[in-house]
């Protein structure tokens, strides 16, 4: 059974009257209060995010969305600005693919992107090289990166670029953080907070360079006030944010979403009747999401209907043996 | 909302000095003792009234801070409780701030200024006495506490941290330039103490670091070398008048102004306030008269009206000259400006290394209100307006407007995307109009004369005078006030420059170098822009050393990489990409050839200035752009 799938529409802010406005020389209309994205998106124009997901609070943080908008100083976020009325805008300037090669290859520089999804293509498109940074530095221990203050730093070392490369983080048995992947997005922030959650497990901490998601005296997850709902797992565009059972099966070269079949279904553990989606490899749910454009969860679930499946897994598997079997 | 809690005690200490800046706590659900028979277990306070509070976070970790010198997690679990902040958001806010510790440190801690004013003036000395006397700085045993695979607290216990010995730590410029080489020094306990020094030398380094009293604060006597010359409009009153008395200040014809904008009205105000053409003096140049007349305009209440004297652009110490020298005629400025905008409340955000200016502002606040000049019937006229002080906590992103508001609203210093603009929503998410301490201090002349007689002086295009901040290879480094369109090469005579001048830092970190061979410059927008240069925040960096210039611009560099906020991915990595090839160059090494790091730093630059969220990412290149564009620095490879 599937259930019925209820676009995400928000009520009609204004009464305001639409506007029209001109994207890369076509003339649009576009409802007021929408954003430049929504516009773009309208038109049939792609425009590249990352931070940006429909159910979260935009952050706009980066900057991969930006695009010219005649008469402003800087480029603008689609992500986030309203459309305006006469707006003239240009989403493929040379301007704005220059602001976006360099955002990409800031991050390819500084971060794993070997999990995010459709990078390798957004690398290529743009023409980036991340290596004319130099070599990438020696991942730092977890000592290293803790001692990072906010103020002044040590020297930049002249033979390698700076990383946020570090050791991942296995602190409970549901899902494991691994940082080294993080592109400060904020979603996971967003939605452990009060996009979704409510319960304000995780922060920003530090400042800069050293800017990062952390718990309360960055103690581990068992110790801090999340309930291993997963929401932040949904969110995260890059899988620095995973679940145990995908985690290990990547790990043994084995993970193989092609092969993967998506059965929706409704959580059958409480009466709020969450609609879920059961990934299936090698007949081992390996996986549980909720869609994103479900009228109810927006994406979201809870502990059990994220991660509690073990009693519908052949021979009853357990989270950590399931990822052993799917990779036989 | 229910919050969970770090497991870990505040020393009494700790809760003495939270409750001295929250007031006692009301139940045991707000952190109250058990024993004690008022502090009911069932009454908790949430919703609306509790979330309002949160802009009392800075003040409460600042409060432990100056108690034991770093914030325990026994008192940051105290702080949580009290207001019901969750504790990961709290964590965030503390590990924002330079000026907050989350390790212990000792009870006295030298911050000891390596920015370009005082590196050239002698900073390297110190800080090579300051090695000598107290080993390596403290910036990097900032946090002890293991990441999420071991958990932990940091060690150490709160109490114990007084008795260590002195630290030190290097610090971004202390608006201290023209008393170069400078220090702030911190010491935590039950009357905590502040002050700022000037002129350090070894001897100075080695008392304080062995636990001697610091003496009086550089700023105890406010001095400008102008003094006494008639023609001074904003710094007439420093140095000649006592700064802590309101009946000196009134006699040197203070409260004047405001008198007469009562009797004008506040459209009147407005309007004298836009003939004038006063433009902004914290950097950005926006009209004055056209912001309080938006926010007068909004129909959202309350109106706020904000002084931004954080000061943290290196080079800059004149609203630091302002306040400790003529404290009165900010609190006169805001009340007029409090008037002219609807406004009822107005707040000060301070930059926190200026211990002595915050004393003085404290005692012209108090004064003001004793004597009926804030309050509820402001002269005796009907109109209500009174300030708060907040104090920075280490953070030069925090003079950026709306990181300013999430600051004083207890948030991490995180600047908010424009639009909406902090006339339409601003501080607490209502109109509200920031000005920079000079700007205001404008504000009184115009008042007095009329914006058509204040629009007189200067250039058409940029009116009154302006206050310059002169430092770095001059005899007399100071704060000078000049009217717009001075010659640059006039000012730096006036304050002795030196006769091997090769360079200049206008405008500071966020500015540019000019050559030697361009200070014919006339001091107004429209010439600056011209040139392509800008005046900033008024920054007048000589320069007579060329290691000092390439110095200088890496320094610049790692300056912006410090004081990202993080929030966005051009600047918080642009900023680290950028030193590092800076780097590369300054030793010899560049990846592919000069050329091609030249070509890289101009990638880096634009992707910067066009993609950033705010203007710190979006003036990170910009010096240093100037450098290699009009100094023809690391053209070659050197050394
Ligand atoms: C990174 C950054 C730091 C800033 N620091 C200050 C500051 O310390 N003081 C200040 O008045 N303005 C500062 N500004 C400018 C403010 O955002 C704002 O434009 C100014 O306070 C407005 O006042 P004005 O119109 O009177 O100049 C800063 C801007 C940026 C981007
Ligand atoms: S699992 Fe849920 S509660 Fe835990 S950190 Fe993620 S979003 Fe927050
Ligand atoms: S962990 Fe994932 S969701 Fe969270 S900030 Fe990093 S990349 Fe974004
Ligand atoms: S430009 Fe820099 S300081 Fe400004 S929001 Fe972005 S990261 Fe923060
Ligand atoms: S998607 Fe718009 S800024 Fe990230
Ligand atoms: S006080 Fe040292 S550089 Fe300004």
């Amino acid at each position: 059974m599937t259930a019925t799938l209820i676009p995400i529409t928000r009520p009609a802010r204004t009464s305001r009257p639409p506007v029209a406005l001109t994207i890369d020389g076509r003339t649009v209309t576009a409802e007021a209060g929408v954003t430049l994205l929504a516009a773009c998106r309208a038109a049939g124009l792609e425009i590249p995010t990352l931070c940006f997901l429909e159910t979260l609070t935009p952050a706009n943080v980066c900057r991969l969305c930006v695009v010219e908008v005649e008469g402003a100083r800087v480029l603008v976020p689609s992500c986030s600005r309203e459309v305006e009325a006469g707006m003239v805008v240009h989403t493929n300037s040379p301007r704005v693919r220059h602001a976006r090669r360099l955002v990409l290859e800031f991050l390819a520089s500084s971060v794993d992107l070997s999990t995010t999804p459709g990078m390798a293509e957004l690398l290529v498109e743009y023409g980036c090289h991340p290596e004319r940074f130099g070599a990438s530095a020696e991942p730092q221990s977890t000592a290293e990166r803790a001692a990072v203050g906010v103020g002044h730093h040590e020297p930049p070392d002249t033979a390698h670029a700076a990383t946020v490369a570090q050791p991942v983080l296995r602190d409970n048995e549901l899902f494991v953080r691994d940082y080294a992947k993080c592109v400060l997005c904020y979603r996971c922030v967003q939605a452990c907070g009060v996009d979704h959650q409510n319960s304000f497990a995780i922060a920003l901490a530090g400042r800069g360079f050293a800017a990062r998601i952390s718990t309360e005296l960055s103690v581990g997850l068992p110790d801090s006030a999340c309930v291993y709902c997963g929401n932040c797992v949904a969110v995260c565009p890059t899988g620095a944010l995973m679940a145990v059972p995908e985690f290990d099966l990547r790990a043994a070269g084995a993970w193989r979403p092609e092969e993967q079949a998506v059965t929706d279904t409704i959580c059958p553990y409480c009466g709020v009747g969450c609609t879920v989606s059961l990934h299936v490899q090698d007949n081992v749910i390996v996986k549980a999401t909720s869609p994103f454009a479900h009228g109810i969860t927006q994406g979201n679930l809870c502990i059990k209907g994220r991660f509690g499946w073990q009693h519908v897994q052949p021979e009853a598997a357990t989270a950590s043996t399931a990822p052993a079997r799917a990779a036989e | 909302m229910d919050i969970r809690l770090p497991d870990a005690d505040p020393t009494d200490a700790e809760r003495e000095a939270v409750d001295a800046v929250l007031g006692a706590p009301t139940s045991r659900w707000h952190g109250g003792a058990r024993d004690q028979w008022q502090h009911d277990t069932h009454v908790g306070h949430g919703g609306r009234a509790m979330r309002q509070r949160r802009t009392e976070l800075v003040p409460a970790l600042q409060a432990l801070q100056s108690r034991h010198g770093w914030i325990s997690p026994g008192g940051l679990r105290y702080v949580c409780e009290r207001l019901h902040v969750p504790p990961a958001e709290a964590w965030g806010v503390a590990t924002f701030y330079a000026l907050l510790a989350t390790a212990p440190r000792p009870r006295r801690v030298v911050h000891v200024c390596d920015d370009i004013g005082c590196r050239n003036r002698g900073a390297r000395d110190v800080i090579a006495a300051a090695t000598a006397v107290a080993g390596a700085h403290l910036g990097h045993a900032h946090a002890t506490a293991a990441e999420g695979d071991a958990p932990g607290h940091p060690a150490g216990d709160a109490a114990g941290s007084a008795t260590q010995a002195p630290g030190w730590m290097p610090s971004p410029c202390l608006g201290l330039c023209d008393q170069a080489p400078a220090v702030l020094v911190t010491d935590a306990g039950a009357v905590p103490e502040e002050r700022q020094l000037g002129g350090v030398t070894d001897d100075v380094i080695r008392a304080l670091l062995t636990g001697a009293a610091p003496g009086a604060d550089a700023l105890a006597d406010t001095r400008v070398p102008q003094q006494g010359d008639a023609s001074l409009v904003l710094l007439r009153r420093v140095g000649v008048v006592d700064p802590t008395s309101l009946a000196a200040y009134r006699d040197a014809g203070g409260y004047r102004a405001l008198a007469r904008a009562l009797d004008l009205g506040a459209e009147a105000v407005i309007a004298e306030v836009t003939a004038s053409g006063l433009v902004g003096r914290g950097g950005a140049a926006f009209p004055t008269g056209r912001k309080w007349d938006a926010v007068r305009r909004q129909e959202a209440t309350p109106h706020y009206v904000v002084c931004n004297a954080d000061e943290s652009e290196p080079g800059t110490f004149k609203d630091r000259v302002l306040i400790a020298g003529d404290p009165f005629a900010v609190v006169e400025a805001m009340t007029i400006a409090g008037f002219a905008t609807g406004s009822t409340k107005g707040f000060v955000y301070l930059r926190a290394e200026y211990p002595l200016a915050h004393q003085r502002l404290h005692g012209a606040v108090e004064a003001a209100r004793a004597a009926g000049l804030l309050g509820d019937d402001v002269m005796g006229r009907g109109v209500r307006f009174d300030i708060e002080i907040r104090r920075g906590a280490g953070a030069y992103i925090c003079g950026e407007e709306t990181a300013l508001f999430e600051s004083i609203e207890g948030k991490r210093g995180e600047p908010r995307t424009k639009p909406p603009f902090p006339v339409q929503v601003g501080l607490f998410g209502k109109p509200t109009v920031v000005n920079n301490v000079e700007t205001l201090a404008n504000v009184l002349p115009i008042v007095l004369e009329g914006g058509a007689a204040y629009a007189a002086k200067g250039t058409p295009q940029s009116t009154g005078t302006r206050l310059f901040c002169l430092s770095g290879a001059v005899a007399r480094p100071g704060v000078y006030e000049a009217p717009c369109g001075t010659s640059l090469r006039a000012l730096l005579q006036q304050a002795g420059v030196s006769p091997r001048l090769s360079a200049v830092l206008l405008g500071g970190a966020a500015g540019g170098f000019i050559r030697a061979d361009e200070t014919d410059l006339p001091l107004t927008l429209e010439h600056a822009r011209a040139a392509d240069a800008t005046l900033g925040s008024g920054v007048i960096m000589a320069f007579d050393d060329p290691d000092d210039l390439r110095e200088a611009v890496l320094r610049i560099a790692a300056f912006f990489r410090d004081e990202s906020c993080g929030q966005c991915v051009p600047c918080r990595v642009g900023t680290v990409r950028q030193e590092e090839a800076l780097h590369r160059l300054a030793t010899g090494a560049p990846l592919g050839g000069v050329t091609a790091e030249l070509a890289l730093l101009d990638d880096i630059g634009r992707a910067m200035r066009d993609a950033s969220i705010c203007g710190l990412g979006q003036s990170a290149a910009a010096a240093v752009d100037s450098a290699v564009r009009r100094l023809g620095l690391f053209a070659t490879t050197a050394q």
